[in-house]
């Protein structure tokens, strides 16, 4: 545990802020006006705002993984849910007589909700109850998830017309993005309820032995039941946020893929997949540094599919700078000592679960 | 965790219960068969039946490939799109005026380099198979669009020859040459993986690597080699399906790694590693390429159903491979 203790260079958030800030430097050379801000119609405008919004689902998603990763599991399911709430909450608001209406918008939103928590409740059962590897259990509502976003829509792409809901997306509150407060909302919600109480602690060490956890008292099944559910749910706002931003629902496209972002977030933010640990700055930061490389990739005219092959990189670059192995390799050639003696049961557990 | 082990009966009723899985594919496609039959007078054709292997035959032999790493408890999220890049890189050397079996022995030798680069991580430096092949992911889906962002069309005359030539017999059905070329893999892979040291040990690391690694058997390169394997089987899907297609697409086969694993679980091989076969893998297919035509020939349902019904399938395997308890770590 020492390796984790001492980190490389101080704190563990160093890597990350210092990649962000490296993207950031790169960026306003390649393009100087890429940190300029304005004020335009009492909104603030510019490339870093554009960043912070558009990264908002992504951090929504991403903070639901790493309680779900903390407890050793992994939840592929987000991506096929983010489509299905959102498919639903347009396939409700298309329908209303009046688009505009609050109330419609908010029974769109509270029924797609529902069955976002149903689908996380799912989730919860195969893992917890039945006791299925969690990454297979969530392939299951992946796979079929995307089915069911698409017999919601009928294989079509709802195009919308509500200012309520476009809301989400792209509404301004106190001259910033609204997005950008729900998201850091449901932030500060799950810092509040895992930092201020006992729930942190219990879903690490949850993580770290369920058995063990079990034997000391704590309802372990119940923990991994409930981190499914809470992950769900925040996959259902990001859904909505995606929707909105394009007024349309996509069966097929909405949240593609946004469970491998999500995981790499949490990858890069310190969380280790096997479990035991979380850290829900080194999250957010892990989004952003997701969305910066988006955006700059963007910038740069390279094809999204392209943009891919930067992302490889970066995840192969954090996960070999945290592999325990690639440390000690690293660290015998600089001190010329031998290797410290493998960490079996880390390793095991890591086998296990993989 | 496992009670189950208390409960195991005695040697004769142990057999059994590890080809439980495999036999319920089995009988699930007799029964969709049966079914298809009965519905629809068509169905009964022989041509169906190798239809549906024509229009598999590459997610066949990625399926074979994904079966050695999974039953080594590893799993592989990079075939789609090892396959995707693979048909690109062959339409685009084929394009800027390469020969043909040149562009062949590259395209071929891609996938593994890949593969084995993968597994190296994946052993060398303890990271979990899922991340570092998810990488591996993003990178041949990368280059798929860095070579083109759109598709490129094959025009060359073996690659030609390949995707018309018909093998058939006097009642006039036929098969494509891809078919056999799957077959092949499909018989060497069994025959790997039951009768000779690799395979032995690909068992032996899916059942309890500690146990493998203290027997002293070589766990290290056994797992770089089911990565390896499993790049070169993309590699070849990656022909097959360019052979089929006729053109290198930088967007296909997104997903398909999610059918493969769907394939080889419903084949009854478990994910926890140590149990399961190729010909179930074989059964696996199949069942999905009879979904798929039993679909296509309600003509009400759509493409979507294919993935619901997957997906409830999958479900139900994985129960049933919890229900009789076998290998569950």
């Amino acid at each position: 545990m020492s390796e984790r203790i001492k980190p490389l260079l101080g704190h563990r958030l160093f890597w990350p802020i210092a990649v962000l800030v490296v993207m950031l430097a790169a960026n306003t050379i390649y393009r100087p006006g890429f940190l300029s801000i304005e004020m335009n119609n009492g909104h603030l405008y510019g490339t870093p705002i554009d960043i912070l919004r558009l990264s908002a689902p992504l951090i929504l998603v991403a903070l639901g993984m790493t309680l779900v990763i903390s407890t050793g599991g992994i939840d592929l399911s987000v991506g096929s849910i983010c489509a299905i709430s959102g498919a639903i909450a347009c396939l409700h608001i298309s329908q209303a007589p009046d688009q505009n209406s609050f109330v419609t918008v908010a029974t769109a939103l509270a029924m797609a909700l529902g069955v976002a928590l149903v689908l996380g409740a799912w989730n919860g059962v195969l893992v917890s109850v039945i006791g299925i590897q969690p990454i297979i259990a969530t392939l299951i509502l992946m796979v079929a998830g995307r089915g069911l976003a698409q017999l919601i829509t009928e294989g079509q792409i709802i195009t919308i017309n509500s200012g309520p809901y476009r809301a989400i997306g792209l509404g301004h509150f106190l001259t910033l993005p609204l997005a950008i407060f729900i998201a850091l909302g449901a932030a500060l919600l799950v810092a509040a309820f895992t930092r201020r109480t006992a729930l942190g602690m219990i879903i690490e060490s949850v993580g770290g032995n369920r058995e063990a956890s079990r034997l000391a008292g704590i309802r372990s099944g119940r923990m991994v039941f409930l981190v499914y559910v809470v992950s769900a749910a925040c996959a259902a706002v990001a859904g909505f946020m995606m929707t909105a931003n394009v007024s349309s629902a996509d069966g097929n496209a909405a949240g593609l893929w946004v469970e491998l972002d999500a995981i790499l977030a949490v990858v890069i933010g310190g969380t280790a997949l096997a479990g035991g640990r979380f850290y829900l700055s080194g999250t957010i930061l892990g989004a952003l540094i997701i969305q910066t490389l988006t955006t700059t990739v963007y910038a740069m005219n390279i094809s999204p599919q392209t943009a891919l092959l930067f992302k490889a990189v970066v995840v192969i670059a954090v996960c070999l700078i945290q592999a325990p192995a690639f440390r000690a390799t690293f660290n015998r050639r600089k001190r010329g000592t031998p290797p410290p003696p493998a960490p079996t049961p880390q390793r095991q557990k890591e086998e296990a679960s993989a | 965790m496992s009670s189950t082990s208390l409960t195991t009966g005695p040697s004769w009723a142990r057999l059994p219960r590890r080809h439980v899985p495999v036999l319920a594919t089995l009988a699930l496609l007799l029964v969709m068969y049966a079914i298809g039959v009965s519905q629809y007078r068509a169905f009964s054709n022989v041509q169906v039946i190798f239809n549906v292997f024509i229009d598999n035959g590459f997610l066949l032999v990625v399926a074979v490939g994904m079966t050695f790493v999974i039953l080594t408890g590893g799993i592989d999220l990079s075939v789609g799109s090892v396959v995707a890049m693979t048909a690109m890189v062959s339409a685009w050397l084929l394009q800027s005026g390469l020969p043909a079996l040149l562009v062949l022995v590259i395209a071929l030798l891609i996938g593994p380099t890949l593969g084995f680069l993968m597994g190296c991580a994946i052993h060398f430096f303890d990271i979990q198979p899922f991340i570092v092949t998810l990488a591996g992911m993003f990178f041949a889906r990368g280059m798929c669009t860095f070579i083109s962002d759109s598709s490129i069309r094959i025009t060359d005359g073996f690659w030609t020859t390949m995707a018309q030539h018909r093998i058939g017999d006097p009642g006039g059905n036929f098969v494509s040459v891809s078919v056999l070329v799957a077959f092949a893999v499909v018989l060497i892979g069994a025959y790997v993986l039951a009768y000779t040291r690799l395979g032995r040990n690909v068992y032996a690391i899916g059942g309890n690597p500690q146990s493998a690694l203290l027997m002293g058997l070589p766990v290290g390169r056994t797992r770089i080699a089911v990565y390896t394997i499993s790049g070169l089987c993309s590699a070849i899907g990656g022909i097959l399906l360019s052979f089929y297609t006729l053109s290198g697409a930088p967007l296909i086969g997104i997903g398909m790694e999610l059918d493969v694993i769907a394939a080889v679980v419903i084949g009854g091989t478990v994910l926890t590693g140590g149990s399961g076969y190729v010909f179930g893998t074989v059964l696996g297919v199949l069942v999905l390429g009879v979904i798929q035509t039993l679909i296509t020939f309600d003509g009400s349902l759509n493409s979507w159903w294919t993935k619901i019904v997957i997906g409830g399938l999958l479900f139900a395997f994985i129960l049933l491979q919890r229900l009789i308890g076998i290998r569950y770590k």
